[in-house]
């Protein structure tokens, strides 16, 4: 593009129209796309879990145990495959990742655009199962309940299905396009950090949704033609089921989590004023976990009758996680130790990370330990340990990321202090939510129930409480965001003063990213 | 695979390629990161293959003598014709003959239509017969007592295969089409590259499950 700048023009208003969006195949705008499609999924996800917990406030039901068994279901499935994995990489990571490399586009800039559809489309034909009696399986679909269940399972499984192509189409174009379009100078190493966990997430991406899609394949068939694989009456076997579903789900839980340590990784450094510590530390302990977690997946079944041997071997490989996991805990440590932190929302929500993904880390080690998983396995211990994870750790880095690039997207600054209030009331509501749970869990109380003794009420009126701090909170911060959309302050072009190259673009970036094609000399993170 | 209307005659790229050699090498890497997914998708019917037949050799044996070695390897020489036509196709294409690369490709595609034809026919046999998958087997005088099984492996990978035929020839179709309108040239042949590429993924997926199905004995 011809350079002198006339920086009135941007990828917002290069084009005008809604339709001009629908056929888009602008990297920042179907980032965009995916913003609001994944942050409309969540309110939905989230008003179901908001149900959830309303059933549970008290003992004795407001809902019929069926309708519950709906509730928790399209939950945990519009949570997983709408929400969490999607959000980083197809939402943040379309937008950052071309300029994180000096890149004009991702590679396959029409496959992109495919994805978002086969999104859209996977989420309809899920969302058409509610009317089909819905599907009460919860979201790991466990044969042989799902086979003999309402047929609405299918439609949502099938949507699953279609969903699998999106993540399988965002990995290949991400794979691509780190390995083909960095700019001048940017070798691996060169390349921030956000990038890596992006590269090791879309390998995952590439390597494990097919194995979910020909599970989600092979169960609607089970139930459409009655086929018989995971059937004993035929000899199939309901456990083998189990196992092809957590060969994908178990790395996916490290689709959801590796691009989030990404961008912890950027706020770090950035609201540090630092050099990133252990550079390659973090690099390879990215690319680490995606390697390890294709060998793990026997951990959700150790109760499920798999030889005492494959247990002892899975339990092993599951606490050998822990340790690229801990490298890169340590490495952001040290990078904040000696720096001149400054606590905006962004790195607000990048410490909340560091707290409660350890604590969610720290009992996934002691759900690893086979003789406390007998104990443990299917209770809320669970519910908490993995909501540490996913909520504690992803949601925060989305939620630090948003803050953190929304200048750059919108080229509008929002309110700090608004920001900073939704942190407080999530980050607290989080931890009267779930952290009962745990104790709820050791205490023997069994998840996915409607109901429970009377012995449980009280810590769980607690959790339903810290549920609706929770939901305060992410509305505070959708009021915090629409109004910086609406009345924000003109961004300037690199408010944070952070120096991976997304910033020494304009506020919002043009059409095609950069004014002149950027050539990198050193490394993404010269501080000092 | 890039960005609408760029103009191919005289090496143009889309615009966040360096060339048109970039965007060639580009689209390769994504078509092998794309059938590596697809190695992996059938990678799962495989292992069931390999788990059932495993616990239950009498049955797959058994299954396999309804089905006609013949029909298979028929369509085994009719996919491994149609690889080494498509082979021409991207040859013609790179030697700026589109006229020679659309007939190639015209044959490529027949050759997918006779597969699916023959395919066909078999599956209508064993329908009547009632050699159905799982619950709906209705065949009498089975000697194995889940036979369905079988079938259900089957049907399940020759099915999978069968619907990755389809989708490739609707892939070789729009090569044709391109081909037919001189879009091809030396410096710009990537779709038939890529198409040729998953084409030939498809017929060696064929030549694993050929064996497996029909020759266990
Ligand atoms: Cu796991």
């Amino acid at each position: 593009m011809s350079s002198a700048a006339d920086t009135s023009k941007n990828y917002l208003n290069h084009e005008k129209g809604l339709w001009s969006w629908l056929t888009t195949v602008d990297h920042k705008r179907i980032g965009i796309m995916y913003m609001i499609t994944v942050l409309l999924f969540f309110a939905i996800g989230g008003a179901f879990a908001m149900l959830i917990r309303l059933e549970l406030f008290a003992p004795g039901g407001t809902f019929e145990a069926q309708v519950y068994n709906q509730f928790m279901t399209f939950h945990g499935a519009i949570m997983v495959f709408m929400v969490i994995i999607p959000g980083i990489p197809a939402f943040l990571g379309n937008f950052v990742l071309p300029l994180h490399l000096g890149a004009k586009d991702v590679a396959f800039p029409k496959v992109n655009l495919m994805s978002w559809y086969c999104l859209i489309v996977g989420a309809i034909i899920s969302f058409i199962s509610l009317f089909y009696h819905g599907a009460d399986t919860g979201w790991t679909f466990y044969t042989p309940y799902s086979i003999q269940t309402d047929n609405g399972t299918i439609l949502l499984v099938l949507g699953a299905f279609v969903m699998g192509f999106s993540s399988i189409l965002t990995g290949v174009n991400f794979v691509a396009t780190t390995h083909r379009l960095r700019c001048k100078g940017m070798g691996f190493f060169q390349m921030p950090l956000f990038v890596w966990g992006l590269y090791s997430t879309a390998i995952l991406q590439v390597i494990a949704t097919p194995v979910l899609g020909i599970t989600l394949l092979l169960l609607a068939a089970e139930k459409i033609m009655g086929i018989g694989f995971f059937d004993p009456k035929l000899g199939g076997d309901p456990v083998l089921f189990q196992h092809f579903f957590w060969f994908y789900s178990h790395p996916a839980v490290y689709i959801m989590i590796l691009p989030a340590m990404g961008i912890i990784s950027e706020l770090i450094t950035a609201f540090s004023r630092k050099v990133i510590f252990g550079y390659k530390a973090i690099a390879f302990s990215s690319v680490g976990i995606a390697a390890v977690s294709f060998f793990v997946w026997g951990h959700h079944m150790f109760v499920s009758g798999q030889s005492e041997l494959a247990g002892v071997i899975f339990s092993f490989l599951t606490m050998l996680v822990g340790v690229p996991t801990a490298i890169k805990t340590f490495n952001w440590v040290a990078t904040m130790y000696k720096g001149s932190i400054q606590f905006q929302s962004p790195m607000l929500y990048a410490l909340g990370f560091l707290f409660l993904f350890t604590i969610g880390g720290v009992t996934g080690i002691m759900l690893a330990t086979m003789a406390m998983d007998v104990h443990f396995h299917d209770t809320y211990f669970v519910v908490a340990h993995f909501h540490y994870v996913m909520v504690g750790g992803t949601l925060m880095a989305i939620m630090g990321g948003i803050y953190y690039w929304f200048p750059k997207m919108f080229g509008k600054m929002y309110s700090e202090l608004g920001a900073q209030l939704s942190f407080v009331l999530i980050f607290v509501g989080f931890n009267v939510t779930f952290f009962p749970q745990f104790i709820l869990g050791a205490k023997g109380m069994p998840r996915r129930y409607h109901d429970y003794p009377e012995a449980f009420s009280f810590l769980n009126s607690v959790s339903s409480i810290g549920s609706w701090t929770i939901g305060l909170g992410f509305i505070v911060a959708l009021i915090v965001i629409i109004h910086g959309l609406l009345k924000g302050a003109k961004a300037p072009d690199n408010p944070w003063g952070a120096k991976t190259l997304e910033w020494q673009t304009t506020s919002p970036p043009p059409h095609e990213n950069f004014y002149t094609d950027p050539v990198v000399t050193g490394g993404p993170y010269e501080y000092r | 695979m890039s960005t609408a209307n760029v103009d191919r005659s005289g090496g143009g790229h889309a615009h966040h390629f360096e060339s048109a050699e970039h965007e060639f090498d580009t689209s390769k890497f994504g078509t092998w990161l794309f059938l590596c997914t697809e190695v992996l998708m059938f990678g799962g019917l495989f292992v069931a293959y390999f788990i059932f037949s495993n616990l239950f050799p009498e049955t797959f044996l058994e299954g396999s003598k309804y089905l006609d070695w013949k029909f298979g390897a028929v369509n085994t020489a009719v996919l491994l014709f149609s690889s080494f036509t498509m082979v021409l196709a991207i040859y013609y294409a790179q030697q700026n003959n589109n006229k020679k690369c659309a007939n190639m490709l015209m044959i490529t595609f027949v050759c997918g239509l006779i597969f699916m034809v023959i395919k066909y026919m078999e599956y209508t046999h064993k329908i009547e017969m009632g050699l159905l998958p799982g619950d709906m087997f209705a065949f009498q005088g089975a000697e194995s007592s889940n036979l369905g099984l079988y079938f259900s492996v089957y049907y399940m990978m020759t099915g999978l295969h069968g619907s990755h035929v389809i989708v490739g020839m609707g892939l070789i179709l729009w090569c044709w089409f391109r081909a037919r309108k001189n879009e091809f040239n030396s410096g710009y042949f990537t779709p038939v590259e890529c198409v040729g590429l998953f084409w030939h993924l498809v017929d060696l997926i064929w030549i694993y499950l050929f064996p497996l199905l029909y020759l266990i004995d």
